[in-house]
C-alpha cells in the first residue's frame, strides 16, 4: 500500500481538474459534489490502508520514502517529487482526508443552490491536494509548494462570494499576510540549505537526510535565525501574533471553508512544519522560547477578544487562533507530541463547532428569509433557545464545547492538559515555566467562558429571533447532521488514544498510545529534552502528585469559566450589559479587537498605500509617462520648426536652389 | 581682340543679374526674361571660350541652348496663361497652394 501513496494527492487533483474544467457544464449538483467528496474519500481509504500497514511494522521501521521522479537537479541542489510516510505524516493524512471528506459531504447540503457550486468544489479539492502535498512532501521545496497552494486556495475560497467587497478584501488580506510568512519560510529554507552546504558540504533539503545531518548543526547562532524565519512562516499560516488578523476576517468565506481550512487543516500547517523540523528546533533554545511565548501570548490575547464578539463565527475564529496558540506553546516547550495531539483533537471538535455553527446559520438564514427580515443570521443576539428546534446540532455542539473547555472525559481535556503540564514541567525555560503555564491556564479559563457563553446565547434562553421567523427554525438535513454526529463522536473519543501515563496507571497500566506512536518522529526532541533536564537541575523528573495537582487546577479553572458564563447568560442576563456600562473603555477595546487592525493600518497599510500612490502619481505618471510623451513632444516641436521650409512659395524654393549652388561652388573654390 | 577674361566677366555679371531677377521679381513674365538673360549669358561664355580654345564645339552648343530657350519660353508662357485663367494674376506670390 505504501507504493500507492501518490494516489492520495492525485485523487483530489483529478477532482479539481474535472470540476474546474467541466463543472460549469455539469449542471447536476449531486454529480459535482459527489465527485468532489468521492475523490477525498478515495484518498481517505488509501490513507487508512497506509496507516494500518504502518502500524503492522515495528516502531523502528516506520519510515518509508516514495520518490516519483527528480523534479529539479541543478548543481548541488536537488529536489524530487517524493512522499514521506512516517507516523506524523500518516496521522496528518488521516486527519486531512477524514475531516476533509466529512466537510465535503456537509458542503453538498450547505452550498445547495449556490451559483458557483462547481467552483466551490473545484477549489476545495485543489485545497485538499495542496494540503496533502504539504504533509506528504519529502523535502522542504515540495512542502512549500503545498504551503503556497493552501494559501492560494484559502484566498480563492474566502473570496468565494466575490460580489461582496468585504469578502474580496478579506481574501486579499489573508493572502498578503500569508505571503509575509512565506517570505520567512523561504529565507529559512535558503539559509538552512546554504549553511549545511557551505560549512558541512551536505547539500540537501530532504527531510530524512536533514534529520540524519542534524547533529552537524550548532546550537544557537545561525540555527536560531533559520528557525525564527521558519517560525515567521508558521505565524503567517497558523495565525499567530503578529500575523493573525486575517483569520477573523476569513469568516467571510462559506462556513465549511472556515471549518476545513481555518480550523482543521491549513492553520495546522505551521504546527506540522515545526513538528517535522523538530530536530532543528531543539538546536535553537532561544527560538523555542520565542515560539512558546508567542503561542501563550496569542492564546490569551485571542481568548480575551473572543469574549466580546457577537458574531458566532468570529467567536470560533478567535477560539481557533487561541487554540493554535496552545499548540505553539506546546511546540515551544519541546512537547511536540502534545502539540500534534492537540492538533488532532482540535481538528475534531473545532470542525464540529464550525459545522454546527453553519447548521445554525443555515437555519437562521432560512427562517429570517421567510420572515423577510434583514437581521444578521450570524449574530448571536438574534438567536437563543435553539436547542428545541435543532436537537442534533445542539447535542454535537455541546459535546464539542465541553471538549474544547477541557472537561475530563472528552478529547480536549487530554490534549490541553498535556500541553499545560509540559509547559509547567519542561526543562527548557527554567523560571519562565510558571508564567507560561499560568498564561495557558488563564487562557483555558477564558476559553471555557466564551465557548459556553456562545452555547448559552445560541441554544438556551429565550428565542430572540423575530417572531415571524420563529416557526421556520428547523433541524438541518441529514447531509449536514451526519458529519456533525461523526465529528461529535470523535470529539469525545478522539482523545482516548493519548491518555497521559498518570491516568493510565490508574486504569491498569494503559500506556500513552499516541506518544508511543509518534516516538520515532520526535526521538531527537525527547533525547534533547532528557539531556536538558539532566543539565538543568539534576532530576527534572516531576512527581505524579504535581501532575494530578495541575490537572485538578485546570479542571477547576474550566469550571469557574463555565459558571461565570452560566451566571452571566442564564441566571441573570443583565450582567453583561451592566459590565459593559461599568467598564466602557475596556469593553470597547476588547470588542474592537484591541485596535490591532487599526494599528497595522497605521504602521504598514497606509504607508504602503501612500508609497504606492507616490510611485503611481510621482513616478509612473510624471517620469515614465513624461519621458514617453516628452519624446513625442520633442518630435512635434521640431516638426513645427521645420514645416516652415515648406512654404509652398516657389520663389523660396528657387532661392534655396541658388543658395545651394553657391555653397557647392564656394566649397570647391576654396578647398 | 580683347582678353577672354573680359568676356567671361561680362557673362558672369549678366548671369548674376539674371539670377537675382529670378529670385526677386514678382511678375512671371519678367522672371522668364531673366531666365533668358541667364541662358544668353551662358551663350556668351560658350562663344568666348570657343574663340579662346579655337574649338568650334562651343558655337555649335549655342544653337542647342537657343533652341532649348525658345521651347522653354513657349511652354512657360502656356503655363502662365493657364495660371492666369485660374487666378486672375501672374504674380508668383499667388502660387502658394502647396503651403504646409
Amino acid at each position: 500500500m505504501f507504493e500507492l501513496v501518490w494516489l492520495i494527492p492525485l485523487f483530489p487533483l483529478i477532482g479539481f481538474m474535472i470540476n474546474g474544467l467541466f463543472g460549469k457544464k455539469i449542471k447536476n449538483e449531486k454529480v459535482i459534489g459527489g465527485l468532489g467528496a468521492l475523490m477525498v474519500f478515495g484518498s481517505f481509504m488509501v490513507s487508512c490502508g497506509i496507516l494500518f500497514q504502518l502500524l503492522s511494522r515495528p516502531a523502528e521501521e516506520r519510515v518509508f520514502e516514495k520518490i516519483i521522479f527528480t523534479w529539479i537537479k541543478s548543481g548541488n541542489f536537488k529536489a524530487d517529487i517524493g512522499f514521506l510516510i512516517d507516523p506524523l505524516s500518516a496521522l496528518m493524512i488521516m486527519v486531512v482526508t477524514g475531516v476533509g471528506f466529512l466537510i465535503h459531504l456537509y458542503s453538498i447540503g450547505y452550498m445547495h443552490g449556490e451559483e458557483g457550486f462547481y467552483r466551490y468544489f473545484a477549489y476545495l479539492n485543489l485545497f485538499t491536494f495542496s494540503m496533502l502535498l504539504l504533509v506528504l512532501g519529502n523535502n522542504l521545496l515540495l512542502m512549500f509548494v503545498g504551503w503556497e497552494g493552501v494559501g492560494l486556495c484559502s484566498y480563492l475560497l474566502i473570496g468565494y462570494y466575490f460580489h461582496k467587497k468585504s469578502a474580496g478584501d478579506a481574501g486579499k488580506k489573508a493572502f498578503v499576510m500569508n505571503r509575509v510568512g512565506d517570505f520567512g519560510f523561504l529565507l529559512g529554507l535558503f539559509t538552512l540549505f546554504w549553511y549545511l552546504g557551505s560549512t558541512h558540504n551536505v547539500w540537501t533539503i530532504n527531510f530524512v537526510e536533514l534529520s540524519k545531518s542534524a547533529h552537524l548543526l550548532p546550537v544557537g547562532g545561525v540555527v536560531t535565525i533559520i528557525t525564527l524565519c521558519f517560525f515567521l512562516g508558521a505565524t503567517g499560516k497558523s495565525a499567530q501574533i503578529p500575523l493573525y488578523t486575517w483569520l477573523p476576517d476569513a469568516m467571510e468565506g462559506p462556513t465549511p471553508v472556515s471549518a476545513l481550512i481555518h480550523a482543521a487543516t491549513m492553520v495546522t500547517a505551521g504546527v506540522y512544519m515545526i513538528g517535522r523540523m523538530n530536530f532543528i528546533y531543539i538546536k535553537a533554545p532561544e527560538t523555542m522560547f520565542v515560539v512558546a511565548v508567542v503561542g501563550a501570548a496569542t492564546a490569551i490575547f485571542a481568548a480575551t477578544i473572543g469574549t466580546a464578539q457577537n458574531d458566532i463565527k468570529r467567536v470560533l475564529a478567535y477560539s481557533t487562533v487561541s487554540q493554535l496558540g496552545f499548540m505553539f506553546l506546546a511546540m515551544g516547550v519541546g512537547a511536540f507530541t502534545a502539540g500534534v495531539f492537540h492538533l488532532m483533537t482540535h481538528a475534531f471538535f473545532k470542525a464540529c463547532l464550525f459545522l454546527g455553527s453553519g447548521s445554525v446559520i443555515h437555519s437562521m438564514h432560512h427562517a429570517l428569509h421567510h420572515a423577510h427580515s434583514h437581521d444578521d443570521p450570524q449574530d448571536m443576539r438574534n438567536m437563543g433557545g435553539l436547542r428545541k428546534a435543532m436537537p442534533i446540532t445542539f447535542a454535537t455542539f455541546l459535546v464539542s464545547t465541553i471538549a474544547i473547555a477541557g472537561i475530563p472525559g472528552f478529547s480536549g481535556f487530554f490534549s490541553k492538559d498535556e500541553i499545560l503540564w509540559q509547559a509547567f514541567a519542561n526543562p527548557y525555560h527554567g523560571s519562565a515555566n510558571i508564567v507560561l503555564w499560568a498564561t495557558g491556564a488563564i487562557a483555558a479559563g477564558f476559553t471555557a467562558f466564551y465557548m459556553f457563553r456562545l452555547v448559552f446565547m445560541t441554544f438556551f434562553g429565550e428565542c430572540r429571533i423575530t417572531a415571524k421567523a420563529k416557526d421556520h427554525l428547523h433541524e438541518s438535513p441529514a447531509v449536514i447532521t451526519i458529519p456533525l454526529i461523526v465529528l461529535g463522536i470523535l470529539a469525545v473519543v478522539g482523545g482516548y488514544v493519548g491518555i497521559p501515563k498518570v491516568i493510565g496507571e490508574l486504569f491498569g497500566h494503559i500506556p500513552n498510545y499516541f506518544e508511543h506512536y509518534l516516538e520515532p518522529v520526535f526521538k531527537a526532541g525527547h533525547e534533547a529534552a532528557a539531556a536538558a533536564a539532566a543539565a538543568s537541575h539534576g532530576g527534572g523528573h516531576h512527581s505524579a502528585a504535581l501532575e494530578w495537582g495541575l490537572m485538578g487546577t485546570s479542571v477547576v479553572i474550566a469550571v469557574i469559566g463555565i459558571s461565570f458564563a452560566y451566571a452571566m447568560y442564564i441566571v441573570s442576563p443583565g450582567i453583561p450589559k451592566r459590565f459593559t456600562e461599568t467598564f466602557p473603555a475596556l469593553h470597547r477595546a476588547v470588542f474592537n479587537k484591541w485596535y490591532i487592525d487599526e494599528l497595522y493600518d497605521f504602521l504598514f497599510v497606509n504607508p504602503c498605500k501612500r508609497f504606492g500612490n507616490f510611485l503611481w502619481k510621482g513616478f509612473d505618471v510624471l517620469i515614465v509617462d513624461g519621458i514617453v510623451n516628452g519624446v513625442g513632444a520633442i518630435v512635434r516641436g521640431f516638426s513645427a520648426l521645420l514645416k516652415n521650409i515648406q512654404s509652398g512659395y516657389v520663389h523660396n524654393y528657387a532661392f534655396s536652389i541658388a543658395l545651394g549652388v553657391v555653397v557647392i561652388v564656394a566649397f570647391y573654390l576654396f578647398r | 581682340m580683347l582678353d577672354v577674361q573680359n568676356y567671361l566677366i561680362l557673362s558672369a555679371i549678366l548671369f548674376s543679374i539674371g539670377t537675382l531677377g529670378v529670385l526677386i521679381r514678382r511678375n512671371a513674365i519678367v522672371i522668364f526674361m531673366c531666365i533668358e538673360l541667364m541662358l544668353n549669358a551662358v551663350n556668351l561664355t560658350f562663344i568666348a571660350m570657343s574663340k579662346y580654345l579655337g574649338n568650334i564645339d562651343g558655337q555649335i552648343f549655342v544653337f542647342f541652348v537657343m533652341t532649348v530657350a525658345a521651347a522653354e519660353a513657349a511652354v512657360g508662357l502656356a503655363l502662365m496663361i493657364s495660371f492666369y485663367n485660374n487666378r486672375e494674376s501672374i504674380e508668383v506670390e499667388d502660387l502658394n497652394v502647396m503651403k504646409w
